[in-house]
């Protein structure tokens, strides 16, 4: 067997995990966070606000905002833990969150305009 | 107290000291102020208004606001070249304005470049040009360095200054850096305690017939706070001011002409070089509006859009760019 192989049915094996989940899966909160966990990792900027506005990721997870609207925004953290550059039309901005916890970020320019990542281990609901 | 002194500017034209800031005239290049006493009357376009006022008992001096240098979405493909233009035609005015203020959005991402554009756009200005930020002004990930290595020189703070012109004192305050995101307050501007307590001893020792000007980018009352468009702490700064006889306060920001008198205390936002914004609530976000080619520069300001013929107190006047 290929390690190319190898490690395409060790990804099937994964996403079967993640998306169907074992039977005795305990709660649909889980399945979720997992699934959230594994899954998105951009927000987009669009219309003045950001989505999705939660962000449920595991740590090490590198998220990426883009820019959609016409007008600039920024992506800061409350108390200035990361900032973006001034985000024109398309431009992106990328944060790695190594330790679990909640990031709540706004944008300086539109200040109305917030949104929050959580960083938490694989497994854990999403209600604790 | 004052950090730059023009008095040499004036040329030893006198001001009456009694004399409320009555009179703006809007043209491209933005707003024409005229500084005498005696009964507030229009000038007209600002072409006309400089060759019908001598301006003998006082001074005029042009507000230029959110020139947004670097923008080139569908609202403005060009905004530097709109920015140029205005100049030229303040360059173009018979009897020149004794300095030119910048209310902020110099730039449109604060990248050198575009500040290096508006500078060069500037030189071709014969006048001094008193700058304050916009917020597209301090949006470099280094919270505003850009903007302050070039501008923040001979400033206090985080680039807050004051100087006086003909008897009137300008207090250029800077309401960009403290914004707090919405989940924990209104989402409107902020003066900080730092620069209100500089502005409180500022003040403290002036004679209450000294005439105020306040320049700050952000709108110093509250005009719309689902968009942002107020300072939450204005009343402070304001109530340093209850005193005095004749307080003007300009304001950018809003890329339309909104005003309003309370009292002794008239307040103005200005026009865009670059781009309209929408009128409050009008649409459910304030974001650049695109208008045909041709109606471009008629929303920009190339037109006399509003004066105010001063009874005080003036009701509230709302002026929206297509009146």
């Amino acid at each position: 067997m290929s390690p190319t192989r190898a490690t395409l049915i060790g990804v099937a094996a994964a996403i079967s995990v993640f998306l169907v989940g074992p039977p005795e899966s305990p709660s649909a909160g889980e399945a979720a966070a997992v699934q959230a966990a594994a899954g998105p990792t951009a927000v987009r900027i669009d219309n003045f606000n950001f989505t999705p506005p939660t962000l449920v990721v595991a740590p090490g997870t590198t998220v990426t905002w883009t820019n959609a609207d016409d007008d600039v925004h920024t992506v800061v953290e409350k108390d200035r833990k990361f900032k973006s550059a001034a985000l024109d039309t398309n431009d992106t901005f990328s944060q790695t969150f190594t330790a679990p916890g909640e990031y709540e970020y706004f944008c300086s320019l539109h200040p109305r305009m917030v949104g929050k990542i959580v960083v938490k281990p694989e497994g854990k609901t999403s209600s604790n | 107290m004052a950090d730059r002194d023009e008095n040499q500017l004036l040329g030893g034209t006198h001001m009456n000291r009694r004399g409320l800031l009555k009179c703006m005239t809007w043209a491209g290049t933005g707003v024409l102020w005229t500084l005498s006493g005696g009964v507030p009357r229009s000038l007209g376009v600002l072409g006309e208004a400089a060759a019908a006022e001598p301006q003998a008992s006082g001074f005029t001096f042009l507000q230029i606001s959110d020139s947004h240098v670097g923008f080139d979405k569908p609202a403005n493909p060009n905004a530097l070249a709109t920015f140029q233009e205005a100049i030229a035609k303040v360059n173009a005015m018979p009897t020149p304005p004794a300095f030119i203020i910048h209310t902020g959005d110099i730039t449109h991402l604060s990248k050198d470049k575009e500040f290096d554009d508006a500078d060069q756009a500037m030189k071709a200005l014969k006048q001094k040009v008193h700058v304050i930020p916009g917020e597209h002004d301090v949006a470099d990930a280094d919270n505003g360095k850009a903007y302050l290595d070039r501008y923040g020189k001979d400033t206090k703070g985080k680039g807050w200054y004051t100087f006086d012109v003909g008897g009137v004192h300008f207090i250029a305050l800077i309401n960009v850096f403290n914004f707090e995101p919405g989940f924990k307050s209104a989402g409107l501007a902020k003066l900080g305690d730092e620069q209100l307590e500089w502005m409180e001893k500022d003040v403290a020792g002036r004679s209450a017939s000294t005439p105020i000007v306040v320049l700050a980018h952000l709108p110093l009352w509250t005009i719309y706070p689902e968009w942002g468009w107020g300072t939450e702490d204005a009343g402070r700064a304001l109530g340093y001011l209850k005193r005095f006889g004749s307080v003007t306060v300009l304001n950018g920001h809003i890329h339309q002409i909104v005003q309003k008198v309370e009292g002794h205390v008239s307040f103005h936002t200005a026009m865009s070089t670059a781009f309209p914004l929408p009128t409050p609530g009008s649409v459910p976000s304030p974001g650049p509006v695109k208008v045909p080619a041709e109606q471009l520069h008629s929303v920009l300001g190339v037109r006399t859009v509003n004066f105010v013929r001063g009874k005080s107190p003036l009701a509230v006047i709302d002026s929206p760019l297509s009146a």
